[in-house]
């Protein structure tokens, strides 16, 4: 249940940048969830619907969107097939997780500002 | 203000950040690692599931590390008591608890906090034992030189496949309890074959701690990181000789983990040294 603690950076990170740009709301998170950030988007979701209520992103839906892992190899470029060995066989070399599979990534906010 | 007709409505910006969600926790993961690396200490990250046997590793590791006079040093987490940090110290590690009450896993902060109250900087490998859980400890980097996870042969040989974040995070996966074998109903190649679906470079080394087996490998491979983080003459350890560990090699380029692409190969030189897996091929 780490998807709590995350929500809290999360909230504490936004409400950061709205202080800086002394904005009156929030309306809107953007976030990106990797499938092996070692979050599920949905208790994920669930934790920011509890911890919003009082804070700055009390009237801002959040907008989650899940990124597949993907592994490709870092030479040739060749994807690696869902579930098989991380190694191209042809290179013979580690696969390289392909970029965002394992993000938690704060993309964007839109802010209300007077 | 709304910059379009002046007309003093507030107005709506969006704000482009890409940031991590876990970029405080990095920073203070980063403070840690530049106090172990300044220090000369090796700091590992020992994860695995509750009963995995991740402090039994540590009291054996005590026992081998004896023989080649390194000094240890614990913290140890769990939710509840002490009892692990007890039984660290029984075995000579000198350790402190982490009680992290709901808390199912170790952030750097907390680590930082924890290290005010044992003494890390005089010891050459030091060991950060994390919440027996094999989900939410691997996202949290504490400022480790490499991450240890401590799987049983009891666990289930898919147990990678079920947790591949976690075994995604490791550089080094110690199956333990391998006395347990001619017991039970695993086989050991199909764990070994479900960890290189979930971790690029897979590196095994099977281990028993009650019988001692293995443990030679699992010292060779701290000695290489060891050999890394505290280079020759840099930090001599008291009152021995320094020990560059079975290779023999003093030069001091990193052996660590962590993003290195050339090919070489360690052999261990050992009877125990079950290295088993595409590793092995690089």
């Amino acid at each position: 249940m780490h998807e709590y603690s995350l929500v809290e950076s999360l909230v504490s990170r936004v409400e950061q940048e709205a202080r800086e740009r002394g904005a009156l709301a929030v309306h809107r998170l953007s976030v990106r969830v990797g499938e092996l950030s070692g979050v599920d988007p949905e208790l994920f979701r669930t934790a920011y619907e509890t911890f919003r209520a009082g804070t700055i992103c009390a009237n801002a839906p959040l907008a989650l969107t899940s990124v597949v892992a993907t592994w490709s190899c870092p030479r040739c470029a060749k994807p690696i097939a869902r579930g098989a060995v991380l190694r191209c066989r042809d290179c013979d070399v580690p696969a390289r997780l392909d970029d965002g599979g394992d993000a938690l990534t704060l993309d964007a906010i839109e802010l209300e500002v007077p | 203000m709304c910059t379009t007709c002046g007309c003093g409505d507030p107005e709506l910006v969006p704000v482009e950040l890409h940031e991590k969600i876990l970029a405080g926790n990095d920073r203070a993961a980063r403070h840690n690692r530049e106090h172990f690396l300044e220090a000369g200490v090796l700091a590992l990250n020992l994860m695995g599931s509750p009963g995995a046997g991740k402090t039994a590793v540590l009291e054996a590791t005590a026992r081998a590390a004896a023989a080649k006079g390194w000094r240890l040093g614990a913290v140890s987490a769990d939710l509840a008591t002490d009892n692990d940090a007890r039984r660290l110290e029984k075995a000579g590690i000198p350790s402190k608890a982490i009680t992290t009450g709901q808390a199912c896993h170790l952030d750097a902060e907390l680590v930082h906090r924890s290290l005010h109250d044992v003494p890390w900087r005089d010891v050459d490998v030091f060991f950060i034992e994390n919440v027996g859980n094999l989900v939410c400890p691997a996202i949290y980097d504490l400022g480790q030189a490499a991450n240890v996870v401590v799987l049983s042969v009891t666990e289930g040989e898919d147990k990678p496949l079920k947790y591949p974040v976690m075994f995604k995070a490791a550089d080094l996966v110690l199956l333990t309890k391998v006395d347990l074998v001619p017991h039970l109903d695993v086989d050991l190649a199909r764990v070994h074959d479900a960890v290189a679906c979930v971790m690029p470079r897979p590196r095994v080394i099977e281990v028993s701690p009650r019988t001692g087996a293995g443990m030679d490998a699992w010292v060779a491979w701290l000695a290489e990181l060891r050999a890394a983080v505290a280079p020759a003459g840099r930090r001599p350890a008291a009152g021995h000789a320094h020990d560059h560990g079975p290779h023999g090699h003093g030069h001091a380029h990193d052996h660590g983990p962590h993003g290195h692409d050339h090919t070489h190969e360690h052999e261990h030189g050992d009877a125990h040294g079950h290295d088993h897996g595409p590793a092995r091929k690089r």
